[in-house]
């Protein structure tokens, strides 16, 4: 019992973040029909800038701050000089460069920082809160929960409320009419470029103080997760991230605590196999079919 | 070239209001407009009749910048457009209707007039009250307000793609048959909704329809293309009462 | 038809004749660069007509490695060597790489580029999980193969490598030929119909759920095949070896040789073999610091790759091959037209 309600406990912190990252791969998908398959390694890099910046000022919002606009700049250059040359006939293109992209990143990152994995301190501390002789969660996980959903609702109200959330939406869906309406579509897909990257960028930060250290590869499994749950959700639907999210990271530690790390991948492999084949349009999506 | 009917104009000082000179536009291969030349006068409005694949629509699409003419241009009251992306048309008094339900499905009605009306009016109170006039204008939408797109009727979408780009006040509104898929009673109410707009407004419009009569019906002029190009140009009502002209260019 | 196996006959010999001028390091390489070349066609293939993205080749390949290794490892120890050891395992190869791609098929044919891509990308990272899971996969170790000898006649001119490497070119061989027949023929318009439209191509009477089972099958078999030669070669399968970025360079040599061109396989699968060899080569015979070495080693052949890959699909989407081939074409072209009348007067 008091396992299950720490894994259970631990799994909605992760979840979050999961949850988070799939919600950035919503945000990509929404703007410009593409799964950016090179979104980890971007948000790594701007994890890397994210510690130097800690590093240098001892600061660890400095550093948050720097991982977030490190993150936006990195959406700007990548859509902008690379993904709009890109031909979009098929979506085919699109994803090599971007598995492309992931190459000269990562090497990249190796080339300058090395391969081996950086201890990451977290910035609150990682000893559980114990409750009525229940540990439940550690500080760090609090503060995770409050960013994450603090970001989660940032975005509803951004895309629900604002008029840069409607003209981002319509040229999302309808992007020809958006632009006889004065919309100006091709800067409405950079700036959802540059919140994805962002947000992606957060939910690394916040991920890899829970794990081995920083490396180039910190992200990869995050982003198998996340695509699981924008699969598993739908998407096209930022509740279906947020609930997807919950599902997969409570899945992952309850696996991962009761039968041992090696088979939490198996288990979202089994998972994502089950959700494509039997509802291949996502659990909370109604329209769009996978299948032509 | 078969015989043109011109309208004999008086020569104005002002340039006319859209100015199509010397355009040609082509997907690949041959020209879909030909050495098109129309100038249209401010305020008029104006029937752009023919058959299928006559290149109404792609007249109006090269218009409103959604396609690039291969030699020619386009001018709005004496500027030419050439370099003008289609987003800053709009901003110039430009806007299209286009083909087919145009409405965004997955916006709500009360969201797609406020998207047609963001750039227009900067201020939050402003717009409102450009919407309201606009529920005001077409009352069934204002009924309808919070419904999704696509939970419309085709006249009510069609309703809604006109106040969407009526909220913007433009000068020049081009229509792309607006009356396709809709009940002969939609089609004549839209029809004079457009024709009182005009009047009331001043506003220049462009009319491409395959519905000729009521086309012709709310109409000042009739231009017919024919592959490409103008074979009749003459006013509307020359065109609704001569049946030998009807028959020769129109087909009934 | 008859062209293709002409070329496939001329190619094989010129190969077996070209291991007598090689030492064994350069037959082990190009043995190497068969038994790639296998999968990289296979999966250049799929991508390339029909654009099914499958980042999971590796997978397969490693299907193919484990399902000879499995057959012919009991097959050894009883006493069986030579062709028919060799036969056996191919025969095991064939069954687990072929039961593997029948059930990533049936998948694929559900799902459209993005999430197939996803689901191979689950599949590659989950592998070495897998594999350490089952015992009978060896664990993290893997499986040894047996070694395979050179026959007592040939023993006194031919080496073990220059044997392997003509076992590797055979089996290459034997798995592209029916490709390149596949791509010629019906079966590769229909595959081409489903990428363009799939609509287009049911109205046809084309079922595209049935052409890319098929199409993916065929391409997963070609994979296994490339495990099984790899496997000979190198005498063992382990899943560290068949991971993400193995999968990726896979994908790399079939981009950057050109999609769905069998010229273009053969290309990218010597460039992911070689080039990684010669700049390693050329960082070890640097003047730097070993720390800086280190961490060029592995990461700039990378870095290479992705940028490769990403000037191809922007600037070449026909991949090397295909820009040196339409290069040809064009200058054909350009002769055809001059002689011709012109097409039509283009008024601008």
């Amino acid at each position: 019992m008091e396992t299950f309600v720490f894994l259970f406990a631990t799994g909605v912190s992760r979840g979050l973040v999961i949850a988070l990252f799939a919600l950035s791969l919503v945000i990509i998908w929404r703007a410009a029909r593409i799964i950016n398959f090179a979104q980890a390694a971007m948000a790594i890099v701007a994890v890397f800038v994210a510690f130097t910046v800690v590093g240098l000022t001892g600061s660890y919002w400095a550093g948050l701050i720097a991982a977030l606009a490190t993150g936006a700049l990195l959406g700007a250059i990548i859509e902008r000089g690379l993904i709009r040359r890109v031909p979009h006939v098929t979506p085919l293109p699109g994803m090599i460069v971007a598995i492309g992209l992931v190459m000269v990143l990562q090497a990249g990152l190796g080339i300058l920082f090395g391969p081996e994995h950086r201890p990451v301190q977290a910035p609150f501390s990682e000893s559980p809160f114990v409750v009525a002789g229940i540990p439940v969660l550690s500080p760090y996980d609090l503060f995770v929960l409050v960013v994450a959903l603090a970001v989660l609702v940032g975005l509803g109200l951004l895309f629900n409320r604002s008029t840069l959330g409607l003209q981002l939406r319509a040229s999302a869906v309808a992007p020809e009419v958006s632009r006889l309406l004065g919309v100006r579509v091709p800067r409405m897909v950079t700036i959802g470029w540059m919140l994805s990257a962002s947000v992606a960028a957060l939910a690394a930060l916040l991920l890899v103080p829970t794990e081995l250290g920083l490396s180039a590869h910190s992200a990869d499994i995050l982003f198998v997760q996340a695509f699981t749950v924008a699969v598993l959700g739908g998407l096209d639907s930022p509740i279906g991230a947020l609930l997807g999210g919950l599902i997969v990271g409570v899945l992952i530690t309850m696996v991962t605590g009761y039968l041992g790390a090696g088979y939490a991948p198996l288990a979202v492999l089994a998972l994502l196999t089950a959700v494509l084949l039997i509802r291949p349009g996502g659990i909370f999506a109604l329209k769009e079919a996978r299948t032509a | 070239m078969t015989e043109v009917v011109t309208e004999n104009q008086p020569r104005r000082t002002s340039p006319p209001m859209l100015s199509f000179q010397s355009l040609t536009v082509a997907y690949t291969g041959s020209p879909v407009i030909d050495e098109l030349n129309l100038d249209i006068q401010d305020g008029a409005v104006v029937a752009l009749l023919g058959a299928n694949g006559a290149g109404k629509s792609t007249l109006l699409r090269t218009a409103s910048g959604l396609l690039a003419p291969r030699a020619g241009r386009v001018q709005l009251d004496g500027q030419d457009l050439t370099s003008v992306a289609v987003e800053n048309r709009v901003r110039l008094g430009l806007a299209q209707v286009p083909e087919g339900r145009s409405v965004v499905t997955e916006l709500s009605v009360d969201e797609n007039l406020h998207l047609g009306g963001l750039w227009r009016y900067r201020d939050r109170s402003d717009r409102n009250a450009a919407v309201d006039q606009m529920y005001e204008m077409f009352e069934p939408l204002w009924r309808r307000r919070m419904s999704l797109g696509h939970e419309l009727s085709g006249g009510e979408r069609q309703m809604l793609s006109l106040a969407r780009a009526l909220i913007s006040e433009p000068r020049v509104l081009l229509l792309d048959e607006p009356s396709l898929g809709l009940a002969p009673r939609v089609v004549a109410q839209l029809m004079t909704l457009l024709r009182e707009t005009a009047d009331r407004t001043g506003l220049t419009v462009l009319l491409a329809e395959q519905n000729v009569t009521s086309a012709l019906s709310i109409a000042d002029r009739g231009v017919v293309l024919g592959l490409g190009e103008i074979v009749v140009d003459a006013p509307a009502a020359d065109l609704a009462a001569d049946p030998a002209l009807r028959q020769a260019y129109l087909g009934f | 038809m008859k062209n293709i196996f002409l070329r496939a006959a001329l190619i094989t010999v010129l190969l077996l004749a070209l291991t007598f001028l090689f030492d064994s390091f350069r037959n082990y390489q190009l043995a190497v660069i068969a038994a790639t070349f296998c999968t990289v066609a296979g999966l250049s293939l799929l991508i390339g007509l029909t654009g099914q993205l499958s980042l999971g080749h590796a997978v397969l390949m490693a299907s193919g490695g484990y399902g000879y290794a499995l057959s012919a490892g009991p097959a050894a120890d009883a006493g069986v060597d030579g062709s028919a050891l060799v036969l056996i395992g191919i025969l095991g190869a064939i069954m687990l790489s072929g039961a593997v791609g029948t059930l990533l098929g049936l998948a694929s044919a559900r799902l459209r580029g993005p999430y197939l891509a996803g689901l191979t990308l689950a599949l590659v990272i989950a592998l070495p999980a897998f594999a350490s899971q089952l015992r009978i996969l060896g664990g993290e170790q893997g499986l040894s193969a047996p070694y395979v000898a050179v026959p007592e006649l040939l023993q006194s001119f031919i080496a073990p490598e220059q044997w392997h490497a003509w076992i590797a070119v055979l089996i290459a061989a034997l798995t592209v030929t029916p490709l390149a027949v596949m791509r010629a023929g019906r079966a590769g318009l229909r595959m081409r119909a489903v990428h363009g439209d799939e609509t287009a191509a049911r109205l046809s009477g084309v079922v595209p759920g049935r052409v890319k089972v098929g199409a993916f099958i065929a391409s997963s078999l070609a994979a296994g095949m490339g495990g099984a030669a790899l496997c000979i070669i190198t005498q063992s399968v382990t899943p560290g070896g068949y991971d993400l970025a193995f999968s990726l360079l896979l994908l790399v040599a079939a981009v950057v040789g050109g999609l769905g061109s069998i010229s273009g396989a053969a290309v990218g699968s010597a460039l992911i073999v070689l080039l990684p060899w010669l700049i390693d080569t050329a960082i070890s015979a640097a003047d730097i610091s070993s720390a800086l070495q280190h961490r060029l080693s592995g990461n700039l052949t990378l870095l290479i790759f992705g940028i490769l890959v990403i000037v191809v699909t922007i600037m070449w989407p026909g991949g090397l091959a295909g820009a040196v081939q339409s290069r040809f074409v064009r200058r054909r072209r350009r002769r055809t037209r001059t002689a011709d009348k012109p097409e039509h007067a283009t008024t601008s």
